[in-house]
Protein backbone atom coordinates (compact mmCIF):
# COMPACT_ATOMS: atom_id res chain seq x y z
CA UNK A 1 0.00 0.00 0.00
CA UNK A 2 1.90 3.13 -1.50
CA UNK A 3 2.09 5.86 2.02
CA UNK A 4 -0.50 8.75 1.10
CA UNK A 5 0.84 10.57 3.96
CA UNK A 6 2.79 13.48 2.53
CA UNK A 7 4.95 15.47 4.71
CA UNK A 8 6.23 18.92 3.39
CA UNK A 9 8.64 19.88 5.59
CA UNK A 10 11.99 22.25 6.24
CA UNK A 11 15.05 20.09 8.02
CA UNK A 12 15.87 22.89 9.91
CA UNK A 13 12.54 23.02 11.45
CA UNK A 14 12.26 20.99 14.75
CA UNK A 15 7.69 20.40 14.58
CA UNK A 16 8.59 18.92 10.87
CA UNK A 17 10.96 17.02 13.43
CA UNK A 18 8.73 15.72 15.75
CA UNK A 19 5.52 15.08 13.38
CA UNK A 20 8.46 13.17 11.35
CA UNK A 21 9.25 11.14 14.81
CA UNK A 22 5.32 10.66 15.45
CA UNK A 23 4.64 8.72 12.61
CA UNK A 24 7.77 6.91 12.71
CA UNK A 25 6.76 6.16 16.32
CA UNK A 26 3.37 4.60 14.92
CA UNK A 27 4.82 2.91 12.35
CA UNK A 28 3.05 5.00 9.36
CA UNK A 29 5.18 5.40 6.20
CA UNK A 30 5.11 8.84 4.97
CA UNK A 31 6.25 10.64 1.88
CA UNK A 32 8.76 13.45 3.20
CA UNK A 33 9.80 16.64 0.93
CA UNK A 34 12.36 18.62 2.48
CA UNK A 35 11.89 22.40 0.89
CA UNK A 36 14.59 23.71 2.06
CA UNK A 37 16.86 21.72 -0.06
CA UNK A 38 15.04 22.12 -3.23
CA UNK A 39 16.54 24.93 -5.70
CA UNK A 40 15.44 26.89 -8.75
CA UNK A 41 12.24 25.44 -10.65
CA UNK A 42 11.78 22.27 -8.79
CA UNK A 43 11.51 24.37 -5.57
CA UNK A 44 9.24 26.59 -6.80
CA UNK A 45 6.98 23.83 -7.93
CA UNK A 46 6.76 22.01 -5.04
CA UNK A 47 5.96 25.39 -3.53
CA UNK A 48 3.03 26.13 -5.50
CA UNK A 49 1.42 22.63 -4.36
CA UNK A 50 1.86 23.54 -0.50
CA UNK A 51 0.38 26.96 -1.12
CA UNK A 52 -2.71 25.41 -2.63
CA UNK A 53 -2.36 23.74 0.35
CA UNK A 54 -1.92 25.84 2.79
CA UNK A 55 -2.24 29.15 1.68
CA UNK A 56 0.21 30.17 4.55
CA UNK A 57 3.03 28.92 2.97
CA UNK A 58 4.18 27.28 6.40
CA UNK A 59 5.74 23.94 7.89
CA UNK A 60 4.83 20.95 8.32
CA UNK A 61 2.19 21.07 5.70
CA UNK A 62 0.74 17.69 6.41
CA UNK A 63 -1.15 15.67 3.67
CA UNK A 64 -3.19 12.27 4.60
CA UNK A 65 -5.49 11.46 1.80
CA UNK A 66 -7.07 14.39 0.70
CA UNK A 67 -6.45 16.33 4.13
CA UNK A 68 -4.48 19.15 5.36
CA UNK A 69 -3.10 19.68 8.85
CA UNK A 70 -1.09 23.42 9.28
CA UNK A 71 1.41 22.37 12.01
CA UNK A 72 2.30 19.52 13.48
CA UNK A 73 -1.27 19.34 16.08
CA UNK A 74 -0.60 15.68 17.32
CA UNK A 75 -3.96 15.20 18.88
CA UNK A 76 -5.46 16.45 15.32
CA UNK A 77 -3.08 14.04 13.65
CA UNK A 78 -4.08 11.05 15.54
CA UNK A 79 -7.90 11.50 15.06
CA UNK A 80 -7.28 12.00 11.17
CA UNK A 81 -5.10 8.56 10.96
CA UNK A 82 -7.24 6.83 13.13
CA UNK A 83 -10.55 7.85 10.89
CA UNK A 84 -8.48 6.54 7.72
CA UNK A 85 -7.20 3.34 10.25
CA UNK A 86 -3.69 3.77 10.04
CA UNK B 1 29.85 27.48 18.28
CA UNK B 2 27.88 24.42 18.28
CA UNK B 3 24.07 24.51 20.04
CA UNK B 4 24.74 24.61 23.35
CA UNK B 5 27.37 27.25 22.92
CA UNK B 6 25.25 29.61 21.08
CA UNK B 7 22.33 28.24 23.72
CA UNK B 8 24.42 29.26 26.90
CA UNK B 9 25.50 32.98 24.99
CA UNK B 10 21.65 33.54 24.18
CA UNK B 11 20.01 32.96 27.09
CA UNK B 12 20.88 35.56 29.36
CA UNK B 13 20.81 38.02 26.65
CA UNK B 14 16.96 37.44 25.90
CA UNK B 15 16.20 37.28 29.38
CA UNK B 16 17.87 40.65 30.40
CA UNK B 17 14.99 41.45 27.26
CA UNK B 18 11.94 40.05 29.50
CA UNK B 19 12.71 37.05 26.63
CA UNK B 20 12.31 33.02 28.15
CA UNK B 21 13.38 30.14 26.18
CA UNK B 22 10.95 27.20 25.93
CA UNK B 23 11.79 24.67 29.11
CA UNK B 24 12.06 22.24 26.80
CA UNK B 25 15.82 22.07 26.15
CA UNK B 26 15.77 19.04 23.72
CA UNK B 27 13.64 21.46 21.26
CA UNK B 28 15.81 24.52 22.29
CA UNK B 29 18.68 22.68 21.19
CA UNK B 30 17.08 21.37 17.85
CA UNK B 31 16.13 25.24 17.42
CA UNK B 32 19.69 26.45 17.95
CA UNK B 33 20.91 23.53 15.50
CA UNK B 34 18.74 24.95 12.91
CA UNK B 35 19.63 28.20 13.52
CA UNK B 36 23.08 27.42 13.16
CA UNK B 37 22.66 25.38 9.98
CA UNK B 38 20.98 28.17 8.69
CA UNK B 39 24.12 31.12 9.47
CA UNK B 40 26.41 28.55 7.47
CA UNK B 41 23.62 28.35 4.49
CA UNK B 42 22.86 31.99 4.41
CA UNK B 43 24.94 34.05 6.82
CA UNK B 44 22.81 35.00 8.83
CA UNK B 45 20.11 33.10 11.44
CA UNK B 46 17.09 32.90 9.62
CA UNK B 47 14.48 31.31 11.35
CA UNK B 48 14.68 27.70 11.53
CA UNK B 49 11.10 26.50 10.97
CA UNK B 50 10.56 29.36 7.64
CA UNK B 51 11.61 28.87 4.29
CA UNK B 52 14.50 31.46 4.13
CA UNK B 53 15.08 32.77 0.75
CA UNK B 54 19.26 33.50 1.09
CA UNK B 55 18.58 37.01 0.22
CA UNK B 56 18.70 39.09 3.50
CA UNK B 57 16.41 42.09 2.38
CA UNK B 58 13.81 39.94 1.61
CA UNK B 59 14.55 37.83 4.93
CA UNK B 60 15.07 40.45 7.70
CA UNK B 61 11.40 40.27 9.51
CA UNK B 62 12.02 36.53 9.86
CA UNK B 63 15.88 36.92 11.57
CA UNK B 64 16.07 35.20 14.59
CA UNK B 65 14.32 37.00 16.53
CA UNK B 66 12.04 37.38 14.18
CA UNK B 67 9.68 40.24 13.75
CA UNK B 68 6.74 38.13 15.00
CA UNK B 69 8.17 37.15 18.13
CA UNK B 70 6.71 39.42 20.12
CA UNK B 71 3.24 39.58 19.30
CA UNK B 72 3.61 35.69 19.28
CA UNK B 73 4.49 35.28 22.74
CA UNK B 74 1.96 38.19 23.58
CA UNK B 75 -1.14 35.94 21.83
CA UNK B 76 -0.36 32.41 21.70
CA UNK B 77 1.96 32.22 24.59
CA UNK B 78 5.04 31.45 22.05
CA UNK B 79 7.05 32.51 18.97
CA UNK B 80 6.33 30.64 15.96
CA UNK B 81 8.55 28.12 16.17
CA UNK B 82 8.38 27.23 19.95
CA UNK B 83 11.83 29.08 21.23
CA UNK B 84 10.49 32.15 22.55
CA UNK B 85 7.43 31.22 25.29
CA UNK B 86 5.83 33.41 28.03
CA UNK B 87 6.11 33.15 31.11
CA UNK B 88 3.24 30.89 31.69
CA UNK B 89 4.27 28.40 29.11
CA UNK B 90 7.92 28.95 30.67
CA UNK B 91 6.54 28.05 34.12
CA UNK B 92 4.60 24.82 32.96
CA UNK B 93 1.05 26.46 33.72
CA UNK B 94 0.35 26.79 29.97
CA UNK B 95 1.44 23.97 27.67
CA UNK B 96 3.40 25.12 24.23
CA UNK B 97 0.54 26.15 21.77
CA UNK B 98 1.22 25.69 18.10
CA UNK B 99 1.43 28.18 16.44
CA UNK B 100 -0.41 29.80 13.32
CA UNK B 101 1.95 31.88 10.76
CA UNK B 102 1.40 35.54 11.23
CA UNK B 103 4.09 36.12 8.57
CA UNK B 104 1.64 37.77 5.37
CA UNK B 105 2.11 35.41 2.63
CA UNK B 106 3.42 38.20 0.35
CA UNK B 107 6.45 37.99 1.80
CA UNK B 108 7.09 34.91 1.62
CA UNK B 109 6.21 34.82 -1.96
CA UNK B 110 8.67 37.90 -2.47
CA UNK B 111 11.37 35.75 -0.91
CA UNK B 112 10.38 32.91 -3.46
CA UNK B 113 11.53 35.48 -6.67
Amino acid sequence: MSADIKVYALSTCVHCKHAKEFLEEKHIPYDCVHVDYLTGEERTKIMDIVRKLNPALSFPTIVIGDKVIVGFRRDELLTMLESCGK
Amino acid sequence: MDAQELFEKLAPLQAAKGFHFNPDTAMVLDLMAGLLTNKERYGYMACPCRLASGKFELDRDVVCPCEYRAPDVAEYGACFCGLYVSEAVRDGRQPLPVVPERRPVEKTLAALG
